[in-house]
């Protein structure tokens, strides 16, 4: 629990994963306000869904406003939790406690389009 | 039966002074402190620049730093905007007084997951009014956050926690909102922002277009429930209160010259109360104008400023056609004394015009106001209307006890005494100027209607318009009624006739007179000779009869002594007999 409430935090995952794109890592940014459920939650599913979908090639950093409240502005983030994802471009917001996987996935724009 | 208890702290709503003009009147000292104020109305109706002049005032006039959140509009738009109300926001900001944030909410880029709350919001409007302290905040406009997050039920639940927030931090907050068509706000926010709400209005009839503002809910406070005019112009908002708070003003017994001394002489002799309402009527061309620049101009050189409201004229044009009769407004404008102010009124619209007209007296601190001609208020059939304003306006200028002199034009076939406009109860002294058409011309003639609380005259003076200006001359009542201009001046001429005639008779009868008793002197004078000479001839006669008498005597002495007579004569005489 403790270690949740640090300003930044990056995850980074075993050494030896699959390259999916000549980029680098993604960048994601989850803000929140405090040690909520809603928080915890939406990190543990976001946990997951990296794990599944990056398989590595990810940072998670967890931005918590009320230390910090000025960081907020330039991501102009007015709902809690939010997950930002700031590499690779574009930016690309979601809200939310990130239980609904699809739409995360659909968001991340890491699902493939059914037709 | 229960006896009440008093609570003996009885607390007063405080109030967070606006600093607009009229506003804090209407709302009895300002928006109520610490609580939330919806403010709603149209497109274009002035709501976010009526929420940024409450953030800049309270900024520079109260020393209360502010917050404005604006939610549709950027930071630099914001600062361009308010530029033309006179508000220099740059400086504000670096001052730490006023601090934007822009809040940008875009749908097409969030994606809903799962639970959220509005948490973001509070934090970022916590640090904000933490960062400098403020005491004022302004929400322009919260409605964008219901187009940008798609769950309305979780967006309301955060609205009515943020209000309470807001009240919970103690600041005085504006809400601004847009008109709904059956409610208050499209969205309904009326609900949770309920402790003052005003309404902001926009309306455009007979194609002029009015701003008006109503205070739809005070709680804990009274407040003018009616509508109101207002004007945003280059210093920021105007709301005009309806300023009839019962006929109390005070008069002075002054009076002052109307710039036409016989005209003096016919008001009792000094003129006009200072302070009152004149009113010059007549159709057009009688001179009601020039009647005006008259009483500028006398005004002006005893050092008092006059304010010139021309609603038809330029001004150039008025100073060009009053040198014609020998009046120079010009150098009074130049030093300052004399002031023009010339718009249509349909330019602006009728409570526009009323508060720009008190905006002037405001400013330039006049002490008569001169309003040239009043009949240009009417727009159309909106004599009602006219009338109210004038109405405002006559009790406006007597309370600063200022002067006022109207003209006004009646059309040709109603009665003089009657106007358009129906004002004749609010004006003290009406003087009128009336077309006299006698023998194939048209002369002019004025006199006095009413004036109240003076000894007026009741005579028609014929009044003309020359060189060296407005003149009054005396009519004449001859047999075919009231003679003038050439009429007037053929009988002038007819009686200096006759007079020089008998005048003449005079001359010719003394002259005879002294003629005649030229000539009985002339008479006496001989008669006189005559008499002298035969006086003289007589007494020159009487001296030579007396001459022989006494030479006689001699002799006879001398005889007597000849003849040797020793007697003396008497004896002799008495023996010789």
């Amino acid at each position: 629990m403790t270690t949740k409430k640090t300003e930044t935090k990056s995850i980074t995952p075993t050494k030896g994963a699959k390259k999916k794109s000549k980029n680098d890592k993604w960048i994601l940014r989850l803000y929140v306000a405090g040690p909520t459920p809603k928080a915890l939650t939406a990190l543990k599913n976001l946990k997951e869904i990296c794990d599944d979908k990056l398989q590595g090639k990810f940072v998670i950093e967890v931005i918590d406003l009320l230390k910090n409240p000025q960081l907020g502005h330039d991501d102009q983030i007015l709902a809690l939790p939010t997950l930002v994802r700031k590499l690779p471009a574009p930016v690309r917001k979601i809200i939310g406690d990130l239980s609904d996987t699809e739409r995360v996935l659909v968001g991340l724009d890491l699902k493939q389009q059914l037709l | 039966m229960k006896k009440i208890k008093e609570n003996p702290e009885t607390t007063v709503l405080e109030k967070s002074p606006t600093g607009i003009q009229g506003l804090d009147e209407i709302t009895g000292g300002g928006l109520p402190k610490g609580r939330p104020t919806l403010v709603c109305g149209n497109a274009g109706c002035g709501k976010t620049l009526l929420a940024m002049e409450f953030l800049v005032r309270g900024a520079t006039q109260y020393n209360e730093p502010g917050v404005f959140m604006a939610f549709e509009e950027t930071e630099k738009e914001l600062t361009t905007n308010v530029e033309s109300l006179g508000f220099d926001l740059n400086k504000l900001i670096s001052q730490n007084m006023i601090k934007i944030d822009h809040v940008f909410v875009e749908r097409s880029e969030i994606e809903i997951t799962g639970e959220y709350d509005l948490e973001g919001l509070f934090i970022r409007l916590n640090y904000a009014i933490d960062s400098i302290g403020a005491k004022r905040v302004v929400l322009d406009t919260v409605e964008s956050l219901f187009s940008g997050l798609p769950n309305h039920m979780i967006l309301r639940a955060e609205l009515r926690r943020l209000f309470r927030w807001l009240k919970d931090k103690g600041v005085t907050a504006i809400i601004t909102g847009e008109r709904g068509d059956e409610t208050l706000t499209r969205q309904g926010l009326e609900e949770y922002v309920s402790d003052c709400v005003i309404v902001l209005d926009h309306r455009v009839s007979e194609q002029t277009s009015t701003r008006r503002l109503r205070i739809v809910k005070y709680r804990g406070s009274s407040h003018g429930a009616n509508e109101y005019p207002f004007l945003i112009d280059d210093t920021g908002f105007s709301v005009l209160p309806i300023t009839s708070v019962g006929l109390k003003h005070n008069v002075t017994c002054d009076r002052i010259s109307t710039g036409v001394s016989r005209l003096d002489t016919m008001l009792g002799g000094k003129g006009y109360f200072r302070g009152s309402s004149v009113l010059v009527s007549g159709t057009a061309g009688t001179g009601k104008s020039s009647l005006a620049a008259h009483f500028s101009d006398a005004a002006c050189r005893r050092g008092e400023r006059v304010l010139y409201f021309a609603l038809e004229e330029s001004p150039a044009q008025i100073i060009r056609n009053m040198l014609s009769i020998g009046i120079n407004l010009d150098q009074w404008v130049k030093k300052g004394l004399l002031r023009f102010h010339s718009n249509r009124p349909t330019f602006s619209g009728l409570e526009s015009y009323l508060t720009v007209m008190h905006k002037e007296v405001n400013n330039f601190k006049p002490r008569v106001v001169i309003i040239d001609p009043i009949s240009s208020f009417i727009i159309g059939i909106n004599e009602l209307e006219a009338k109210s304003m004038i109405m405002r306006l006559v009790d406006f200028l007597k309370m600063n006890q200022l002067t006022s002199f109207m003209t006004n034009l009646s059309s040709g076939g109603t009665a003089l005494e009657h106007t358009r406009i129906d004002i004749s109860s609010l004006i003290d002294t009406w003087l009128l100027l009336r077309d006299i058409e006698i023998g194939g011309e048209r002369n002019r003639g004025i006199y006095i209607l009413k004036s109240r609380g003076m000894k007026h005259s009741n005579q028609i003076r014929e009044f003309l318009l020359t060189d060296q200006g407005v003149d009054l001359l005396d009519v004449y009542v001859g047999p075919e009624g009231v003679l003038t201009g050439s009429a007037r001046l053929a009988q002038e001429a007819k009686e200096i006739a006759t007079q020089t005639m008998h005048h003449q008779e005079i001359q010719r009868k003394k002259l005879e007179i002294y003629r005649r008793k030229k000539a009985m002197e002339a008479q006496i004078a001989v008669l006189k000779s005559e008499f002298e000479t035969a006086e003289a001839e007589a007494l020159k006669i009487i001296a030579i009869e007396e001459q022989a008498t006494k030479q006689l005597a001699k002799d006879r002495e001398d005889m007597a002594k000849t003849r040797k007579a020793d007697a003396p004569p008497e004896k002799v005489n008495s023996k010789k007999k």
